[in-house]
């Protein structure tokens, strides 16, 4: 379990990084809590590898009234206890166990595009977008950035829309109107795993408490994070009169999981409805307390 | 006053050490030594037709690569069959590196030394073995049916076949027992794969200065090794010294060996005349060393109104994997200590061990006993729940009374000797158990249920271990001994046993084990034998040492040795405390001397005493120094006991199973230090709980094992191991010196018997088959 030969590359700042990436075919390293593992199994061999980590203008945390956008180095420890969004907080505190959360990165993750792991799906659940730069030096000095929303980003299993000279520098993530509530539920066999399934709810409620709109995200049961829109299940009616188990066949209908060695298919459908139900309801609890 | 540490809770004197990384484990020997990696069959069962090289011989930092046809005769022979039985007809070893036929994915095919283990890796990488594949035997019941041979010459796939059978006070078999019986029950129970899993894995170093071999290895056996080795490499065994430097664990995985990489590691540094060193991976360990636990098991029972079982016959598949290399120990184990605490009417077991294209089984800590336990405590509860009857009430009623011991099983256990029980006391320990954890007021409530589980458990075995203790004159007591430790607390038990036999505080007595070159005669470290065997050797030589002591100290205070104690290391009169001599005196003494060196020694030399010049400066028979040796080899296997009840909750909608509460009351007859005890059953019962829930070994259909890493192998972590709850029997074994039985194994043996019993409780669904997770549990709900 050692890594095959690479050719290592330590840029100091955005546009080094973005001239060797456009220069080479590599893997870019940041947390490294996936990509280690990878390569000292052998099952990835780049070529070259581009640590970011000296880099320290992605180290941030910016949060304005539209939302929280999070640096390619920002670690998951740093953003769960910065408070800058509440359900990134939720979601952080099923991300593994403290000390991956202090090396890991939230960018990191979102690459990575695990169907299993949470920041995708709060990504999705929020319509979130991803910042991605590529060298500039063609067209001038500066990097050429575009953002690409949640529902773009996620292209399959393991795939975003990173191209291979692309750096993802940083990803927003909108700030939550009045009146909402959010939560993550998932279950995992052991605490800190990756979850058999997972779902987190944003609701939103008007003037008058009544479900103005209603989003899960869910994870694990389809290749991508599956967004479901259930505001109009929801009916426009009060949190508490909502029939959470039409809902939740909302939710279900829409999810196609897959068995594997931990858990079947069958039972993993039953837990996205299961959760779907609890994370809408307990979201929904929150924004009328909000 | 004496130096009373034994039975006292003292501090792991080794855990200042391992706990702040001064711990010296395999990997942190031999900086320098050169790296070895090996090419390991992807197939799991293949021949191999073809290896070709030439790409790997680029790689710049290649030293060597070996495959079998460059082994000499004696290194490449199948290794050893540890221990052979008679009904082990058709026992299979591997040779070290893959000859003709690989039979598992993972078996070492090619061996590769480099300057380090990267570039032994990209080397690894680049050599193609052409394989041409089998057809897998994969499956316990597939693989019985024999109809495609893990080996060629073993019809049938069965390694060995094994029936005992004991009738009943009548004279009824067991199918007769069943037969005349009131009530039967048929029922299968299934029980899966599971893995050792020490934290750190298997290791060699290896260094030959010409004429002598030193091997260091992760080993729970350095001195058979040693024998191993020496008989492998066709070495002079006093040029061969093996030491078991730390070793983060073993669980049983260690005490098989030869392993291949214990053979070709010290014949490569011979060869090449460098430092070699192999350091196992995770992923090597998954499927290179060893498994345990899979089987099937049928099972009928007969028993009367009171749930008295009359007639038990078993009928047993045991998944070996493709060797035996550790004969068939675990199925034997499995067949015998099933009876437990009980009293059988008749008993009938059979077993095949059964060979497939997977990881081989050797014994993993319980060894067999959980598969038994299973089985018997799953019968136990289902003729409560056929009779209606409270679980514990059908225990007590088979329960073999406190006044019948020694209790004969009329079987042959693990070491060839008869299953006769020593001591214990049941009917209390189950009263000690309901009280814990309060199961007379347990309320039940769907999805929130009891179970409970017990066993004894041969603990001890021999045939020997030994102790040396010697008095230096600077009052310090070195005890050593020659069997291994893997982090069960040897430093500080077999300290306080010196300590306590000696008078001396604990903090002058060192001890070494596992390093052939300060004790060279030992058997291992497995079966809940260490504190045993080598703590009442090393009792045993700490009374000569005293009585030689108390006999030299004597002479000097003239007193009679009778009247004399040893206290806070000082030889006293007793009665009269100022007559007194330091017992690092008494060392000095003991060692007649010519040259005085220091001061101390100088009351040892040939002018200073008193000595008769009529006797010579050593006595006939007698020995310099103050030191002493001894062994203990005990008539047969001291029988521990304990049983343990847990309380679940599961999930209505998500099926999660959760251990509420989990107590457990133990009985390893006296107590050495009560807090490592605890400590091994909190493990044990984490292992269990592993066992229970979480572990399994994956295989498909082509003999891939598909969870071969931490990530898909589920061992549970500090959260989902439960509070264990203890109490403490003492029935002390009549059989050693200072009443003892082994506790190492015992926390991990009635797990999932328990959980399956509490699950069976809250949910009202039979459990027949462990593991089982939330998945499982939903499939048998609907």
């Amino acid at each position: 379990m050692k890594p095959p030969p690479f050719e290592y590359h330590a840029p100091r700042d955005l546009g080094e990084a973005l001239r060797i990436l456009a220069g080479v075919r590599g893997k870019v390293l940041a947390g490294g809590q996936s990509l280690i593992p990878l390569l000292n199994m052998r099952l990835m061999a780049p070529e070259h590898l581009i640590d970011i980590n000296r880099i320290e203008s992605l180290a941030t945390i910016e949060t304005t009234p539209r939302g929280v956008t999070v640096g390619a180095l920002a670690r998951h420890s740093e953003v769960e206890h910065s408070g800058a969004h509440p359900l990134l907080g939720q979601a952080l505190r099923l991300v593994a166990h403290p000390v991956i959360r202090n090396r890991g990165t939230v960018v990191g993750s979102l690459v990575h595009a695990d169907p299993a792991a949470e920041l995708p799906a709060v990504l999705a659940v929020l319509n979130g977008s991803v910042r991605l730069a590529r060298d500039g030096a063609a067209a001038g000095d500066a990097p050429l950035v575009r953002d690409v929303g949640a529902a773009e980003f996620f292209t399959g299993p393991l795939e975003s829309a990173v191209r291979p000279d692309e750096l993802a520098v940083s990803a927003f993530f909108p700030a939550l109107p009045a009146r909402t509530g959010t939560a993550f539920r998932e279950v995992a066999r052991r605490h800190g795993d990756y979850a058999l399934a997972g779902v987190c709810a944003v609701v939103t409620l008007d003037d008058d408490l009544r479900v103005g709109s209603a989003r899960v995200a869910c994870v694990g049961v389809g290749p991508v994070p599956i967004t479901v829109d259930v505001t109009s299940e929801c009916d426009g009616r009060p949190a508490a009169t909502v029939d959470w188990a039409a809902v939740t066949r909302a939710v279900r209908e829409a999810t196609e999981p897959e068995g594997d060695i931990h858990a079947t298919a069958a039972y993993r459908l039953r837990l996205v409805g299961v959760l779907a139900g609890q994370a809408l309801s307990e979201a929904a609890r929150e924004a009328a307390a909000d | 006053m004496t130096t009373r540490l034994f039975g006292e809770p003292v501090q792991r004197r080794e855990d200042p050490r391992l706990l702040t990384g001064q711990g010296r484990y395999l990997d942190d020997l031999g900086a320098d030594a050169l790296a070895v990696a090996f090419v390991r069959s992807p197939h799991a069962h293949a021949r191999v037709r073809d290896i070709d090289v030439t790409a790997a011989l680029d790689v710049e930092g290649l030293i060597a690569v070996y495959t079998w046809e460059d082994l000499p005769e004696r290194v490449g022979r199948p290794l050893p069959l540890l221990i052979p039985h008679p009904a082990l007809t058709h026992g299979r070893t591997a040779y070290p590196l893959a000859r003709e036929i690989v039979r598992h994915v993972g078996e070492p095919v090619v061996m590769v030394v480099a300057t380090d283990r990267y570039l032994a890796e990209d080397a690894c990488a680049l050599i193609e073995v052409d394989y041409e594949p089998l057809k897998p035997v994969v499956g316990l019941e597939e693989a019985a049916h024999g109809a495609q041979l893990v080996h060629e010459d073993v019809p049938g796939n069965v390694g060995a076949h094994l029936v005992q059978e004991v009738t009943s006070a009548a004279g009824l078999g067991a199918a007769e027992a069943v037969e005349a019986a009131p009530h039967r029950l048929s029922f299968r129970l299934d029980i899966e794969r599971s893995a050792s899993m020490p934290l750190e894995g298997r290791g060699v170093l290896a260094r030959w200065d010409g004429s002598d071999l030193r091997v260091y290895s992760s080993t729970q056996t350095s001195t058979s090794v040693r024998m191993a080795i020496a008989a492998a490499l066709g070495l002079p065994l006093p040029h061969v010294e093996v030491i078991a430097p730390d070793v983060g664990g073993g669980f049983g995985v260690k005490i098989v060996h030869p392993w291949p990489e214990e053979i070709l590691v010290p014949w490569a540094a011979m060869l090449l005349g460098r430092e070699v060193k192999w350091t196992e991976d995770r992923r090597e360990h998954f499927v290179s060393s060893a498994h345990e636990r899979g089987q099937v098991q049928h099972v009928t029972v007969g028993f009367d109104d009171e749930g008295r079982v009359l007639g038990l016959d078993v009928s047993i598949l045991h998944d070996h994997g493709a060797y035996t290399p550790y004969g068939i120990i675990v199925p034997i184990i499995t067949s015998t200590q099933l009876l437990g605490p009980y009293r059988i009417g008749a008993y009938r077991v059979e077993f095949s061990a059964i060979y497939t294209n997977t990881v081989q089984v050797t014994p993993y800590r319980g060894a067999g006993r959980p598969q038994g336990v299973f089985c018997m405590e799953r019968t136990m509860d289902k003729i409560a729940r056929y009779l209606g009857r409270d679980r514990t009430e059908v225990r007590a009623v088979n329960f073999i009374g406190p006044d019948e011991f020694p209790y004969d099983q009329k079987m042959t256990f693990q070491d060839g000797r008869p299953l006769i029980y020593d001591s214990g006391d049941y009917p209390e320990m189950l009263r000690m158990l309901k009280e814990l954890i309060g199961w007379d007021d347990f309320r039940r409530a769907p999805g929130r249920g009891i179970g409970i589980g017990c066993y004894v458990e041969g603990t001890g075995v021999g045939p020997y271990e030994g102790g040396h203790v010697q008095v230096t004159s600077d009052g310090r007591v070195h005890v050593s001994t020659g069997l291994t430790s893997q982090g069960q607390g040897h430093e500080t038990v077999f300290a306080q046993i010196a300590a306590t036999e000696l008078g001396v505080p604990i903090e002058r007595v060192s001890v070494v084990t596992g390093d052939t070159r300060r004790f060279g005669y030992a058997v291992g470290t497995f079966a809940s034998r260490a504190a045993v065997m080598s703590g009442n050797a090393i009792a045993l030589a700490c009374r000569k040492v005293r009585a030689k002591a108390l006999r030299i100290a004597a002479d000097a205070l003239e007193a009679d040795p009778a009247d004399l104690e040893i206290a806070d290391g000082l030889v006293r009169v007793l009665g009269a405390p100022s007559a007194s001599i330091p017992l690092s005196t008494v060392a000095v003494l003991a060692n007649p001397l010519r040259y005085a060196f220091d001061d101390e020694a100088a009351r040892a030399t040939q002018f200073a005493g008193a000595a008769s010049p009529d006797r010579p400066p050593v006595a006939e028979g007698d020995e310099p120094g103050l030191e002493g040796r001894d062994y203990y080899s005990p008539i047969r296997s001291t029988f521990a006991s304990g049983m343990h009840a847990a309380i679940v909750e599961t999930d209505p909608d998500t099926a999660e199973i959760r251990v509420v509460r989990y107590a457990v009351v133990h009985d390893c007859g006296r107590l050495i230090n009560p807090m490592i005890v605890e400590g091994q059953i909190h493990g044990g019962v984490a292992q269990g709980i592993g066992g229970a829930l979480y572990e399994r070994m994956v295989y498909d259909g082509h003999g891939q094992l598909l969870n071969a890493s931490f990530m898909d192998f589920l061992m549970p972590y500090a959260t989902e191991v439960p509070h264990v709850e203890t109490a403490h029997l003492e029935t002390p074994s009549p059989l050693n010196p200072l009443g003892i039985k082994g506790a190492g194994e015992a926390g991990v043996i009635p797990v999932s018997a328990v959980i399956a019993s509490a699950i069976e409780d809250a949910e009202g669904i039979e459990i027949d088959r462990m593991p089982i997770s939330p998945s499982e549990l939903f499939e048998l709900r609907h």
